[in-house]
């Protein structure tokens, strides 16, 4: 068993950490797309999510990780009752982290004729690719930006819609396929199409931490964990637990928090501000403030919330100006300042 | 650095210099440190130098080479189609990566890796494992490996900056670099009672803290840097039979892995007299390397050999390190620089400096170099340099066998000439669009600006449309690649803004200048366009001689070259008085003549809409 490195353990890089949580609260908010420096721990964030998570219902056998009881359509297997089943078995199954390796191959990401199967029997049979492992977890791709431009539509389609469509190759079939889509990337090296990049809910900007004594901190513990992976991991149980809690806790909850109107009226006024286009801006927002609060234990979203969720929604959402040099955050903030300094 | 030097007896404090040094660190301690990149070595000394490391290595660890044209399936692992075809069941064969577990890998030409090999190995480096998502297959197998990559580049190119991100070490000049036999075997006895020690060397946290402050000296961002130098002090103090890191181990660490990596000169430290630690954020570089520091060594012979000169490390050396009233950063500081010879630094400086200024566009060179968009396959037979498509050629046939008679699985697979599938690729054709900027002193100062905000106007829609762009600006006697062709708006925008003004118009040198751009652009698959603002006031000739008179001759002849180049241009004249002898240069171009004498809101919108059609028109 391969140890990943604690989630809790890393050091700083509270607004990636804040985000992944609030996408592991509300997988409805969207995708992250996570820009930054090299060597900030992006992907040992997303891959300490995987060993964070609390495990899942799922109906047993299942090839899609369809949930128990079933609120999902268009399953192949459990569509047609579970042949061989009378009773949906449920099982539980970790929440998948599904890396896409840049190299994938279509096939391996929407799935493909199950070759083998097809040789040796000559049956046409569906093999799942990497969109149907994902279903109910997280897709995590490294530089998405050089990701070539129709694999990334494919994931964003399917990412938006929450199912996968086959056609090809004689098969056609359809599954669930809904999961939180987690890029990472680093501008300087190629941008990301202005239209990808408004799919992602969220967004943040990860810097490598200028304090000395932080930076000492990463690599003591990165190199504890290198030292002996099961005495670190053992030492975090606890603070990984507490997380855990944390999520169940704002996944409980989510249902009951609720978002009182000056919040949204805030929203609407920060979108208009901005002039972000489109409504995706107010209602990821609106995701994003509810899952905040169920997250902190707050029972109704205040303006606090929202003015700490704000810059990870919209950031991404600016029309570009060219005479405009501020960063986005900053033009985000400055919106913010001028709407809260009226109150 | 020179490498030969007669062999002393197997002491665990011999000295090695500084291209051993990395091959034994990397035998201890692969997975931690990920490789190395020779830079520029020669063809034997690479490969003595990997001889060096193979020594190292366990006996019997594989070292790999992989070639230039490595495909995916090899690399990774894949369907091993001969044996899948014979046995009518799926075979998996596996990769290079991962039949390299334990060992070497060995990269020549790193720098001309596509992108798909680029992401494979980092994918190996970052999680030691080699993960196969393809052709419908999922496998993961173990691969702790170091790679070891050959830059070879020229000027126009460079290594992916997220490999090189990922490999601890880099070694320059080694010319002449040569592992005897009797320092294979030394070194590798060294290595190999090291990585028994190597597990118990215990903390020196003060040289880990040092080791930190340095990198932030040296302006290195990625935290990669501190955690290789750490591992690698690591490695040392086990190389030399300690367990305990010592300032011998941090400073040979900080040199190895740090000091390549540098993009500012730290300031000097402050007086031995004040105890406080340096400032966080030192302020600008002083031109020169700190010599008068506490320490006044003499500076050694250039050979950068360092371990050699200073053999003399007394067993207490840690003490005296801890009683040192210098923070371990400002000593471990001292200790590399006074090891180099003066200006080595400047030139490292200079060098990295210049590989960054390369960094945005190496993630879109890789891209490009991409096959085109695969798209599916299509009937027909693999003739005339068509790639068969294999897959989806057993596909096809598979569910026909039963059908044509194959009744056990012992038997071949039956494929009929209709089955036959070939690949389809769609080229990707994008369009570079080359601004040619006029930068001079000349009416154009004034409208430098305005020139800027049509730029970036340009700038953002090239964006949407995922044209590359590139930025050459004129003025005084040269004509300078300001932006190597980038998808990287932020990069665009930010040359853009801090380009300067002032001096003559060359505009011949300036239309020189776009050819090659163009033709470089032609090269690497796109289709150029070029964009000259100017007003067109040649005063400055081909030779760099003031004169009007022969400046507008040049320009023109340097016109007619571009013309027979059959390059898409465009002339935005930008004087106020749009001038015959303008339009006669853009026609001898053979370019559209745009004038825009009064740059406002619809005149620029007008312009962008000019050059997006032309773009559409010349992508194809």
């Amino acid at each position: 068993m391969r140890h990943v490195y604690p989630f809790s353990a890393i050091v700083g890089q509270d607004e990636m950490k804040l985000a992944l949580l609030l996408t592991a609260v509300d997988p409805t908010i969207g995708g992250v797309m996570v820009f930054g420096d090299r060597g900030t721990g992006k992907s040992t964030a997303v891959r300490g999510l995987a060993g964070l998570l609390p495990p899942m219902t799922v109906v047993a056998g299942c090839r899609y990780g369809c949930a128990v009881p079933s609120d999902e359509r268009g399953c192949s297997y459990c569509d047609r009752g579970h042949p061989g089943h009378e009773k949906v078995r449920s099982a539980k199954a970790p929440v998948p982290v599904v890396d896409l390796p840049l190299g994938a191959t279509e096939d391996r990401v929407v799935g493909a004729l199950d070759l083998e199967r097809a040789l040796t029997t000559g049956e046409k049979a569906f093999e799942p690719g990497l969109l149907a492992r994902a279903h109910r977890g997280f897709l995590y791709v490294d530089e998405v930006n050089l990701l070539e431009d129709h694999l990334v539509d494919l994931l964003l389609d399917a990412a938006a819609t929450g199912e996968n469509v086959v056609e090809r190759e004689g098969v056609s079939i359809r599954h669930p396929a809904r999961f939180v889509l987690v890029g990472s990337g680093n501008p300087e090296e190629g941008e990301l199409r202005p239209q990808l990049l408004d799919r992602f809910g969220l967004a943040v900007d990860v810097k490598t931490p200028t304090d000395l004594a932080l930076r000492i901190d990463v690599i003591k513990r990165r190199d504890a964990f290198d030292r002996d992976p099961d005495a670190f991991v053992a030492h975090w149980e606890k603070a990984e637990r507490a997380v855990r809690r944390r999520i169940v806790k704002g996944q409980e909850r989510l249902s009951t928090a609720s978002v009182p109107d000056d919040v949204l009226v805030r929203a609407t006024e920060l979108c208009a501000k901005l002039g972000t286009d489109g409504l995706r801006g107010e209602l990821t927002l609106l995701r994003t403030v509810r899952a905040y609060a169920a997250l902190e234990g707050h029972g109704e979203a205040t303006l606090d919330d929202l003015r700490r969720v704000a810059p990870l929604c919209l950031r991404h959402r600016l029309r570009r100006n060219v005479l405009d040099e501020a960063s986005s955050t900053t033009r985000v903030e400055r919106a913010l300042d001028e709407l809260y300094a009226v109150t | 650095m020179t490498a030969t030097r007669p062999a002393k007896p197997s002491a665990p404090a011999r000295a090695w210099n500084d291209a051993e040094l990395p091959a034994a660190l990397l035998a201890i301690d692969a997975t931690g440190l990920g490789g190395i990149v020779l830079d520029h070595a020669s063809h034997d000394a690479a490969r003595e130098w990997v001889r060096l490391l193979a020594a190292c290595l366990p006996p019997g660890a594989p070292v790999r080479r992989v070639p230039g044209s490595v495909t995916d399936d090899r690399l990774l692992g894949g369907v091993d189609l001969a044996a899948t075809l014979s046995s009518g069941r799926l075979v998996v064969e596996q990769g290079v990566l991962a039949a390299s577990d334990g060992g070497a890998v060995v990269l020549p030409m790193a720098e001309r890796a596509s992108a798909s090999v680029i992401a494979a190995l980092v994918g190996v480096l970052d999680t030691h494992t080699v993960r196969v998502e393809r052709e419908g297959i999922a496998a993961e197998h173990g691969a702790r490996l170091a790679l070891v990559c050959f830059d070879e580049s020229a000027d126009d190119e460079a290594m992916s900056v997220a490999l090189v991100d990922r490999l601890a070490f880099r070694v320059t000049g080694m010319s002449g670099f040569d592992a005897s036999p009797r320092t294979c075997e030394v070194l590798s006895q060294a290595v190999h009672d090291a990585r028994e020690i190597a597990r118990h060397v215990t903390d020196g946290a003060a040289w880990l803290a040092g080791l930190c402050e340095l990198a932030d000296a040296y302006g290195i961002d990625s935290m990669r840097a501190p955690l290789f130098a750490w591992r690698a002090a690591r490695a040392h103090a086990a190389l030399h039979g300690r367990t305990e890191v010592t300032e011998e181990d941090a400073a040979a660490a900080a040199r190895l892995v740090l000091l390549p990596r540098a993009v500012r000169m730290p300031a000097p430290p402050p007086e031995p007299a004040a105890e406080e630690p340096p400032p966080e954020a030192p302020p600008e570089p002083p031109p020169e390397p700190p010599q008068d520091s506490a320490d006044d060594s003499p500076p050694p012979p250039p050979e950068a050999d360092t371990s050699n000169d200073e053999p003399e490390t007394p067993p207490d050396e840690k003490e005296e390190a801890s009683d040192d009233p210098r923070p371990p950063a400002d000593i471990l500081r001292d200790a590399v620089e006074s090891t180099l010879p003066p200006g080595v630094l400047e030139q490292l400086l200079a060098r990295a400096g210049a590989a960054r200024g390369v960094q945005g566009r190496v993630g879109e060179e890789s891209v490009s170099l991409l096959r085109g968009r695969p798209r599916g396959s299509r009937h027909g037979m693999p003739r005339g340099g068509a790639r068969l498509h294999l897959l989806e050629t057993l596909r096809v046939a598979a569910p026909w066998q039963r059908v044509r008679g194959r009744t056990d699985r012992t038997q071949r697979v039956s494929l009929r000439k209709d089955d036959f599938r070939i690949r389809r690729f769609i080229e990707r054709n994008g369009t570079t669009v080359i601004f040619v900027v006029d930068a001079s002193g000349s009416s154009a100062l004034a409208r430098l600006s305005e020139a800027k905000g049509a730029i970036e106007m340009l700038l953002a829609e090239s964006y949407a449309r995922r044209d590359r762009v590139s930025l050459i600006a004129f003025r005084g006697t040269t004509a300078e690649t300001l932006l190597p062709p980038t998808r990287a708006l932020a990069r665009a925008r930010r040359v853009l803004a801090a380009m300067p003004g002032g001096g003559g118009t060359p505009l011949a040198t300036a239309i020189d200048a776009s050819i090659g751009a163009a033709l470089a652009a032609q090269r690497a698959g796109t289709s150029p366009l070029v964009v000259f603002l100017t007003d067109g006031r040649a005063n400055i000739a081909r030779d760099g001689t003031p004169g009007r008179p022969r400046a507008g001759e040049d320009a023109l002849s340097s016109a007619r070259v571009f013309a027979q180049q059959r390059l898409s241009a465009l002339f935005v004249d930008t004087s106020l008085r749009p001038d015959a002898s303008i339009r006669a240069i853009a026609d001898a171009m053979l370019a559209r003549y745009v004038p825009l004498p009064a740059a406002n809101g619809d005149a620029l919108r007008g312009l962008v809409r000019t050059v997006q059609q032309q773009a559409a028109g010349s992508a194809t």
